[in-house]
């Protein structure tokens, strides 16, 4: 009940109030009313609209009372006009207008404003409806660090007086991209978590797939909106065939297509196809959608188009510019051209300042080296890899691979 | 979680006619509401079960059986497909579906990975023995 309204309700309150911290207070504040008076009264034929008119009551009546008290002191402008607006009747059309509050939200949360953490927390709670000590769990860190965190972005929210509203044509693009970037960190921290014990944690890449089907439904005309929900289903097809029974990672090349998930497969493939026909010039994520379109539609990795998948990083690398990227196309390169042509591209890499200190890189050389041979060159790779990577079970498979090079 | 809600048929279902018209916006109406939560995965309606074939196993024969099938509650019209945060989440989701009259909605938990656990083991140590190919690919 309360995941369901939560959202909605909380954003068609900051509409009013202009301010989320308020608007959670007296979403929250409606919620212990319902819990208190449901059990007897029995639940109301519209809860979500009840929830909305006791949270407009409770709104009003603590404005008034901040009213009385300012009037005094003749500061009244913006308070009187939120009462003139919490008095308005529950309108339908209001209703009607409270998907536009969600989109809204989502714009406010992830605004440039905040730093990257605070975008995160804030979208996580307000709009993934998850609790401080379920984001502090998720990303690591202490609920006292993501309590402060959150009030603090709310705080900056108000001081920089953002508005509530979704940015106009000439902004859309930018903040367009602010948000597609929240919602991938945490999609990216449950596909592949940069530490702790677990490989991959699936509940963050169902929050940030749930968030993902949400922006897709309320933004249908954007490419990149469907080119990164399409990215998020084709890599979460992949997430039951990714840990092996004892939480070891299991890469593309050996896990067992089988077990992929066929219904995102055929999602995300649906998604992918929408983005490229609203967008001829094709955005990072539709790119990135596509390349993991390749691996879903490939019975096996000899199989799969490589090439295309050479190009398509070439648009990407093109695009964004970044070493990352070239690392991956040079995995593709070697796929499609030989172990040869692959290590070249990765060595060129080598100085790349980006790339110091990510464990990929000697991770992916090691692993070339194997394939061409290069056993105790590829060994000391891995264990330079092992030496950078923050998760255990990739380390654990990093330095066993390491060990393996040694005999 | 996901979960399957299946849909019963009717004798109108089974007659292969369409629903009203209001029914259907009270649907698509629902169905948006599904798709703008991130709930909705899937959902399509069949066909009735006079298009419909069964097929019978007994050891090694197979009997093919050609509908219409009878008992109209007991035959599958429709279904969804939902990802849902709780069981009490997708009951809170169906209570508020656009039905009447008696019919009965069924919910059912769709198998996860986890629930399977340790019987896959053995498929998947074995590729995890064969396990190299570090790349940036996975």
């Amino acid at each position: 009940m309360w995941r369901i309204e939560s959202t909605r309700l909380i954003a068609g309150l900051t509409r009013i109030v202009r301010d989320v911290a308020v608007a959670e207070d007296l979403a929250q504040d409606a919620l212990v009313a319902a819990l208190q008076q449901w059990p007897e009264s029995g639940i109301p034929d519209q809860p979500g609209a009840w929830l909305m008119t006791t949270a407009k009551r409770r709104g009003i009546d603590a404005l008034r009372q901040r009213v009385a008290l300012e009037r005094k002191r003749q500061l009244i402008g913006r308070e009187l006009e939120t009462l003139r607006q919490l008095n308005q009747p529950d309108l339908a059309a209001q209703v009607e207008d409270v998907q536009d509050d969600v989109l809204r939200l989502i714009f406010m949360t992830c605004h440039p404003v905040l730093s990257q953490q605070a975008r995160v927390a804030l979208t996580l709670r307000l709009l993934g409806d998850l609790s401080t000590p379920e984001i502090a769990r998720a990303f690591l860190v202490s609920e006292g660090t993501v309590a402060q965190r959150i009030v603090r972005a709310k705080r900056t929210l108000a001081e920089a007086r953002v508005p509530f509203e979704v940015p106009g044509r000439d902004q859309l693009a930018e903040r367009l991209s602010a948000v597609l970037e929240v919602i991938y960190l945490v999609f990216n921290e449950g596909y592949a978590a940069t530490a702790g014990e677990h490989w991959i944690r699936p509940a963050l890449c169902r929050d940030a797939l749930r968030l993902g089907r949400i922006l897709a439904a309320l933004m249908p005309r954007e490419p990149e909106v469907h080119g990164l929900l399409a990215l998020m289903e084709l890599q979460a097809s992949r997430l039951r065939a990714r840990v092996g029974p004892h939480g070891e990672p299991v890469l593309l090349a050996d896990q067992d297509r089988a077990r992929w998930d066929r219904l995102l497969v055929q999602r995300g493939l649906v998604g992918l196809r929408r983005a490229e026909q609203l967008s001829r010039a094709l955005g990072p994520y539709t790119l990135q959608a596509a390349i993991a379109a390749c691996h879903a539609r490939a019975h096996s990795v000899k199989e799969t188009d490589w090439p295309r998948i050479v190009a398509l990083y070439d648009g990407l690398a093109a695009l964004t510019g970044s070493p990352v990227v070239e690392l991956n196309r040079a995995v593709a390169v070697t796929m499609a051209f030989g172990l040869e042509a692959g290590l070249e591209l990765v060595d060129s890499l080598a100085d790349e300042p980006a790339l110091r200190g990510y464990h990929l890189l000697p991770g992916v050389r090691g692993d070339l080296l194997v394939r061409l041979g290069r056993l105790v060159e590829a060994g000391e790779e891995f264990a330079r890899a092992a030496d950078l990577c923050d998760n255990d079970r990739e380390r654990e498979l990093l330095l066993s691979r390491a060990v393996a090079c040694r005999v | 979680m996901r979960f399957m809600v299946l849909v019963p048929g009717s004798s109108e279902s089974e007659a292969g006619g369409m629903p009203s018209t209001e029914i259907l916006e009270a649907m698509t109406k629902y169905n948006e509401e599904l798709v703008k939560a991130g709930v909705m995965l899937a959902g399509e309606g069949l066909r009735p079960t006079s298009q419909g074939a069964k097929v019978r196993f007994s050891g090694g024969d197979r009997t093919v059986i050609d509908g219409p099938f009878t008992e109209a509650k007991e035959i599958v019209a429709g279904y969804w497909i939902w990802e849902c945060a709780s069981r009490d989440e997708a009951i809170e989701w169906l209570k508020r579906a656009p039905f009447d009259g008696g019919v009965e909605i069924e919910l059912r938990p769709i198998f996860e990975a986890d629930d399977f656990g340790e019987q896959l083991t053995p498929g998947l140590r074995e590729a995890n023995e064969r396990l190299r190919g570090q790349t940036a690919h996975n």
